[in-house]
This record gives structure tokens, sequence and C-alpha cells, in this order.
């Protein structure tokens, strides 16, 4: 999923400054699992909100809603009126929410009440971490389904550099995992390390995010 | 401009020339300065200048912003140093590389060391984006294709026209090694890669566990990679306890023996001890087979490595046979 946390309430408040009539639009898929931006948050943060604006004699009407997605144009119908009545929409969901409520409501104000992360997984209860940069071009195959790319901290194809100690990357040793321990470990238990005697050439970076902004289109798809 | 007689050397460098005789090579670190201020190279320069064979310029190391590893390394080719430039993955792309590479080349560059680079946590601008277009071993690709198929990574003729002549950049390649880094069984197999990319020397981390590093040199030799790359042993000569201890606890990859931490801790003469340690490891080093040399990276210490050169037994350094004419 992509996994995003709330800005800080100072931050939100600032940008807020001046709107009398707010509508806090949650998004109902990946930010509701990563527990950042669903109806839950929204409740919590238009709480927080009413509590500060009362405590700081500000006057603003504060509605809440959460649709499923904010990616589809479809799911936005059932919020129509409530955007038309907000001077300004705070958008929990992703950048690419936030960013396709603008596309679909250009004459209305948006705010990004999220900061967006990364493509990740749920690890734990409550923990989350990256899995996959959307090169464009996968690659894991080759490497045990670790991905270097991402779990290397400086993206290395052809193995570790210096700085793997006990299993874990130099760049912060007590919360990253060293990728390339994690490819060298899983290819040993799959018994194919051979994979990793060959020199793989330097990569095509032009399919992910290098290549300008990506677009895909469906054919069979298309109306 | 007239032709290059290469005599069966790839880059015609001092350093290659000194390998190719079998001499055991020599070679010396030089950080260049944190400011446009020239002076220190001249001073690094001068301790180091007729003690070693050739001398690494650093690249932005812990990814600290100082002068660049090309414009310090031709100052300190004007003062009688070999440069042996280093290029870092971390803050240039392909494009910017190469054109370095020519550039470096032009203005009588002809070592140089590929390496990955440290990541930019641990320098003075921790909140700027990397590039890792690429790493050490494809670096180490992409300068061998430039020198052997005379091509950019691209597939492109390295020439101005398709009239021109082919000028391309006879570079002596090193990449560098850490013998000493996990997963421990990966690190020949990495240094194999680098063999097949096309470095022809190879200088490791510093090395303190001398008996890790003989397993080391048992894997390399198993595979018979000390046959088709020059391996020169890392050192860097302890100057107190309190280093010792860091070298131990804060680098990663590093291990020091609880013997030299012994040793330096009931020294008098802490500094002389140091020495005495890095000129015994010399000795030692000269004894494993495929060992073709040392890189002393005395650490804002230049001024002591004609001593431990010299307490070696290993000046003066020799003169190789006149490379070819540089082509003017």
């Amino acid at each position: 999923m992509i996994t995003a946390v709330r800005k800080p309430f100072a931050e939100i408040a600032g940008m807020l400054e001046g709107s009398r009539k707010v509508l806090i639009l949650g998004c109902g898929t990946c930010v509701t699992v990563c527990m950042a931006g669903g109806e839950k948050e929204v409740g919590i943060l238009a709480s927080t909100l009413r509590l500060a604006n009362e405590k700081e004699g500000r006057r603003m009407d504060i509605v809440e809603a959460t649709i499923e997605r904010q990616c589809d144009r479809e799911f936005f119908d059932t919020v129509r009126d409530k955007v038309a009545e907000a001077d300004v929409v705070l958008s929990l969901a992703c950048g690419v929410g936030v960013q396709f409520f603008g596309e679909v409501f250009p004459e209305k104000p948006v705010l990004p009440g999220l900061d967006t992360k990364f493509y990740g997984a749920a690890i734990a209860q409550g923990v989350w971490a990256e899995r996959c940069s959307g090169c464009g071009t996968c690659v894991i195959a080759d490497f045990g389904g670790v991905c270097p790319v991402t779990r290397c901290s400086k993206s290395l194809l052809n193995g570790p550099c210096g700085g793997s100690q006990k299993g874990k990357c130099e760049v912060d040793p007590v919360n990253i995992d060293c990728g390339w321990q994690l490819i060298y470990d899983r290819l040993k238990a799959l018994g194919q390390l051979a994979k990793l005697e060959a020199v793989r050439p330097i990569k095509d970076w032009s399919s992910g995010s290098h290549g300008g902004p990506g677009k895909i289109v469906k054919e069979d798809a298309v109306l | 401009m007239s032709t290059l007689t290469m005599d069966g050397l790839k880059s015609g460098s001092r350093l290659e020339r000194v390998l190719a005789e079998g001499h055991f090579a020599v070679t010396a670190e030089l950080g260049p300065p944190k400011s446009a201020d020239t002076a220190p190279i001249g001073v690094k320069a001068a301790h180091l200048s007729g003690n070693v064979d050739a001398v690494n310029i650093t690249d932005n190391q812990t990814a600290i912003v100082r002068m660049s590893s090309i414009a310090a390394g031709l100052l300190a080719l004007k003062e009688g140093i070999e440069p042996i430039i280093q290029i870092t993955c971390r803050d240039r792309n392909r494009i910017a590389i190469q054109s370095d590479v020519l550039g470096a080349y032009a203005l009588g560059i002809r070592n140089i060391l590929c390496l990955t680079g440290d990541h930019q946590k641990f320098g003075n601008h921790p909140t700027s984006k990397n590039v890792f277009d690429m790493d050490s071993i494809q670096l180490i690709g992409m300068l061998a294709c430039m020198r052997d198929q005379k091509r950019f990574a691209c597939g492109e003729e390295i020439r101005n026209s398709k009239k021109a002549p082919v000028v391309e950049p006879r570079i002596l390649i090193g990449g560098a090694e850490n013998p000493f880094g996990d997963p421990l069984e990966f690190r020949a197999i990495r240094l194999a890669k680098k063999v097949e990319a096309g470095v022809d020397f190879i200088q490791t981390q510093c090395i303190y566990d001398m008996e890790r590093f003989a397993e080391f040199m048992r894997q390399v030799r198993a595979r018979g990679l000390h046959e088709k790359v020059k391996i020169l042993a890392g050192l860097t000569p302890l100057k107190s306890v309190g280093m010792a201890k860091y070298m131990r606890d804060s680098v990663a990859g590093l291990s020091v023996p609880d013997s030299y931490i012994e040793r330096m801790d009931k020294a008098a003469d802490k500094p002389a001890e140091g020495i005495r340690i890095c000129v015994e490891q010399i000795e030692a080093l000269r004894e494993i087979e495929g060992v073709a040399g040392v890189h002393i990276m005395a650490i804002e210490w230049e001024e002591k490595v004609a001593e431990i050169v010299k307490a070696a037994g290993l000046l003066p350094r020799p003169e190789p046979a006149a490379g070819p004419e540089v082509r003017t």
C-alpha cells in the first residue's frame, strides 16, 4: 500500500489559518489501513482542530467526510455538496489523492494533511516498512524476492557495500536491515547463490520516475 | 596529436609500471582541503613525494564537501605526485562521471579508483539527495568499456565526429574491497565480480585483524583472483588508544585485535608504537601470497608515511622503465 503519516498539528493549523469552512476529507483505502487518513483519523483531527479553535477563539466550521478512494473520479460524487460549501478542503489522502481532488474540483483550494512516505507493508501491528520504489522494471526475480533498489540504502545491484555489519545497514543500524544480507540469506536458503556471481549491468532508470511523469494506457480498458 | 605507444600497458601510469615489474607497491592517501586554499596540498604532497608510488585523492570522503578530487589531483601532480583520483557513485550520474573521466585524462590523470561512496547521512549535508545511478562494480565496467571498447556506456564511440579519431581515456582502474564487511562469504564473490568488470588493482579497507585478512586472501587465491588483479592491503597507523578503540567500536567492518589495543595502552610513546605495529603488519603482509603492495592511509598524519615506508625497508621507491610518451 501507499503509506503516509499525518502532518504535525501546528503545520495543519497554520495552513488553515483564516479559513471559515473546512472540509476534512479522508480516504478509505491505503491511508485508512495505515491509520493516517481514514474516517477515524478524520474524526480525531476534526476534534483536535475544534478544541484548538475554541481555545483560541477562532471561528471555523469543520465538516468531516471520507470516501472510498481519492484516486478514482467516481467516488467523489458522494461529497460534491460538501465540497461546494467548503472554503477549503484538507485532504487526508496520499499525494495522489490530494492532486486528483484538484483535478476533479479545479476551482476548490485543496491542502495536504498527510506526508506521503512510501510503498510499504505492515510488518507488525502499527509498523509499516518500505518494500518497493516503483522503479518501473522489477528485478527481484534475480534477488531471491528481495528488492535491492529499495532495501539497500544505496540501491546497489552487485552486492553489499562495506557498511554492512551483523545484518544491519550503517545508515541506521537500529532500524535498517542490510538489504544485501537479506538477499544473500534468502538466495542461500533457496540454493541460488550462483545468481549473485553475474555482474549486473547499469540499470535503465527511465522506466521509473527518472523518465518523467509516468502514464499507463491499457488499451483494452480504454473507452 | 601523437599516438600513444602502450608497450602492453593499459594506462602507462607509474603505478601500473611498478606493479607490472613486480615491485611491492606503496600508495598513500591525500584528502583535498575543505576550502579553496591550496596550501595543504603542497604540504601533504611534500611529505609523500618520492616515498610512495601513487597517492589516492579522495572524493568528498565521508560525504563532507572538499575540493574536487580531479582539481586537487592536478595540483598534486604539479607537486610531483602521481594521483589516483577517487570517484564515487554518490554524487554523479553516468553522464557526469564519463565527462569527468574525459576531463581528468585530458589533464594528465592516469589512475582512477572506483567507489560506491559513503552515504550522505554521514557528511555535512545529510539532507541532500544521492545519485547512485550505478554501483562501484558498474563504474569499473564503465571505465573499462571507455578504455578497452573505446565506447561510452551508451555504446557510442568516443570521438568528436565520424571522421575524427577515436581518443579514449586510458586509465588504470582501481577498486576497493572491505575484506571484513558482512556477509563475509560474499566478499570474495564481490571481488571476483570486480575482476570480471575489469578492475586492474584493488586497495583494501584498513586491516588490523591479520588472521581474518589471511583467511580472505585464502578465499581470493582459491578463486585465482590474485593472478588477475593486483591487491594492495590497506593500513592505517594507530596514533593513540582512543583511535584504536574508535576504529574497533565505531567503524563499520573494522575489528581491532585486543593485542594491538593492549600494546598501545602500555606504550610510553604511543604514536611510535602505532608506527611499529604498522611496520610489523607490512612485513607480515609481504609474506602473504597475492598481496602486491600496501596502501597506507595515514589520516592527517601524512608526515609519518616516509618513516613507515623506510622502516619497512621499502625505500627508495623503484624507478620503473619509462612509460609511454604522454600525448600532447
